[in-house]
């Protein structure tokens, strides 16, 4: 099986969140860079697992600067075989879906394994206009997949509950919680990393949004503390305070 | 020219999310001063309530699609009928898998998750996982929104839509449905849904303990959920689980029982409206992201607030 997981990186989940430049730039100061945790946690790992069960490869691409290597090289330390850089600012959504959409095109890939969001910019967006534009099934929110021969079973988050599909590959999906465990690479992990490939492509594409302004949400109000031995008055509150009961 | 809502139904009624898409786009239709269109797929009543939040037209396809490609197929042709220079999702598992792929059909750009109507160009929506917001602009003619759930309410003003069949060629469908686990047998609203959340963490200390949880949830009419720890334990399923790695909720109401109140945890919480905190730790960070806080117990406080909610409505 020949699997591509899309690995974006993302400031890490503790980091401050601040903006420079009149709130039109993200401030990166101080801020430690990790791989984005769906496509860690989730995609990455079950897409290491199918290819241990069935035989392939993993193949990672990841649309950014040199900037992003560091976390390349941690995909690749947890066990991917080789990865792709596009070397691309990624600005929206669409650029990005096109820029891993022109690369897999030609590679007879079986699987593209995606997060389901990027922890910074929470699109989303990326995973299904890529299977849009390869004109293959998507799923959104799996939350396991099996493969057997062509088909593949999976679970995916619906309204209301879990929903069980069925699909033939090629398939793009994005990979919510439950899909597999994180994984620690290991230290012969960390070694084989530097010297597996990491291959820098060129591409352009066109963006079609662009953030304005960044802003904060406003400040909580204090905190109004009601005694553990009058809680019932919690209650009174929450209804005729609040307006929230 | 007009503004299309794409609302997916349940039991032949637009859900909740599907009603909010339909507000927002009857709003954003007004504001531009063009027709507010509403397109469902699958057996529906009359107009389906959608009248009401301000949608002129509904476009009804007869068949029941869940093929993501099909939909986009369907919206895409419904688009170019009603001349939509916007489309407008719910930003749930239909506006993840139909939205972005609509967006592509149309070469529209997507803003997902938006919260607020577009003002001066730019429309509002939660970034860094609700730790900021941006105002996002987009350079196409056709733009594609998709709607945060509980962030724009229902409209209810009372109209009546014309209902008008349609259909379009939308291919095969690849996906085949085998079947479905509801995510809780005495039909809580869905998490990204409910108005009401009622919320424990590790301070539980087993899954044992969740029924003084669920009793309070219960009360309210509220949906039950927890910190990542304890999804990840096993003490309950992963889709309780909310934060920066689980899902994102805005409800009216959260209360949080015996969680410390984690970066991450806030992240998927502090758009709540209203936030109250129970925890025996004075200096639980929660606490600073609260508007109601409790110093207790969560073993005693939680039967007590159960038991203040029932006397309420006695
Ligand atoms: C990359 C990353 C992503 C993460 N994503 C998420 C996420 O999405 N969601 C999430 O929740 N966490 C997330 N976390 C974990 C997060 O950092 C915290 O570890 C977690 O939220 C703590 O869970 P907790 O509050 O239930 O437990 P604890 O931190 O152990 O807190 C338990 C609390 O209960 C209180 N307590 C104890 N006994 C009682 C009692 N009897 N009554 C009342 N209160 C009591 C204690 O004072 C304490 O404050 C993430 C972490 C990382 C590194
Ligand atoms: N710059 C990128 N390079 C590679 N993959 C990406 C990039 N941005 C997003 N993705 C993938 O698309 C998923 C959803 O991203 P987004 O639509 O930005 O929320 C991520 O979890 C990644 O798997």
């Amino acid at each position: 099986m020949k699997i591509l997981v899309c690995i974006s990186q993302a400031p890490d989940t503790t980091s401050r969140i601040a903006f420079t430049d009149g709130g039109k730039t993200f401030d990166s100061t101080g801020v430690q860079y990790i791989v984005n945790p769906y496509d860690e946690w989730y995609a990455l790992v079950r897409g290491i697992e199918l290819k241990e069960a069935h035989g392939g490869t993993v193949t990672t691409i990841t649309v950014g600067g040199a900037v992003c290597d560091p976390v390349i090289r941690k995909a690749l330390a947890i066990g991917a075989d080789d990865a792709v850089r596009v070397d691309a600012e990624p600005t929206d959504a669409m650029q990005t879906a096109e820029l891993i959409a022109s690369y897999a095109k030609n590679q007879a890939f079986d699987l593209i394994l995606c997060g389901k969001e990027t922890i910074d910019h929470n699109g989303s967006l990326v995973p299904a206009m890529v299977a849009e534009m390869l004109d293959w099934p998507f799923i959104a929110l799996a939350t396991h997949l099996e493969v057997e021969g062509i088909e593949a079973s999976l679970k995916r988050e619906s309204a209301g509950g879990t929903e069980h599909v069925k699909v033939n590959l090629p398939l793009v999906l994005s990979a919510s919680k439950g899909m597999a465990e994180q994984r620690i690479p290991n230290m012969r992990g960390i070694m084989s990393a530097r010297s597996k490939p990491l291959n820098v492509e060129q591409g352009e594409a066109a963006a079609m949004s662009s953030v304005r302004q960044f802003s904060l949400p406003p400040e909580k109000g204090a905190c109004k503390i009601i005694p553990a031995d009058q809680a019932e008055e919690l209650i009174r509150l929450l209804r005729e305070e609040a307006k929230a009961i | 020219m007009s503004v299309l809502a794409i609302v997916s139904l349940k039991n032949g009624q637009p859900t909740k999310g599907g009603l909010e898409a339909a507000s927002y786009a009857a709003a954003y239709a007004q504001a531009q001063g063009v027709e507010a269109v509403a397109l469902v797929a699958g057996p529906m009543q009359s107009d389906g309530g959608l009248g009401a939040t301000g949608i002129v037209r509904v476009l009804h396809c007869a068949t029941e699609l869940s093929d993501s490609s099909q939909w986009a197929r369907l919206a895409d042709a419904a688009s170019k009928e009603c001349g939509a220079s916007g489309v407008v999702l719910t930003h749930d598992h239909t506006g993840r898998a139909i939205g972005p792929r609509l967006a592509v059909r149309l070469q529209a750009g997507m803003v997902s998750g938006v919260t607020e109507l577009p003002n001066a160009g730019a429309v509002r929506k939660n970034v860094f996982s609700g730790k900021a917001m941006a105002d996002v602009e987009v350079s196409s003619n056709t733009v594609v929104y998709s709607v945060t759930p509980n962030a724009f309410g229902v409209r209810d003003g009372g109209g009546t839509a014309e209902v008008s069949a349609f259909s379009a060629e939308v291919g095969e469908a690849r996906e085949r449905v085998t079947g479905f686990d509801p995510a809780s047998a005495d039909g809580q609203t869905p998490l990204p849904e409910a108005d009401l959340v009622v919320s424990a963490g590790r301070g539980l200390k087993g899954p044992e303990n969740w029924g003084i949880v669920e009793d309070l949830a219960k009360a309210l009419g509220a949906t039950t959920a927890c910190s990542r720890p304890v999804s990840d334990i096993g003490w309950r399923p992963h889709h309780e689980h909310v934060g920066q790695t689980g899902i994102t909720i805005r409800p009216n109401l959260y209360i949080a029982a015996g969680i410390s109140g984690a970066i991450q945890h806030l992240a998927g919480v502090n758009q709540s409206k209203v936030i109250v905190v129970i925890n025996t730790d004075p200096e639980a960070p929660f606490f600073k992201a609260a508007d109601y806080g409790i110093v207790g117990d969560a073993f005693e406080v939680l039967p007590r607030l159960t038991a203040a909610v029932k006397a309420l409505d006695a």
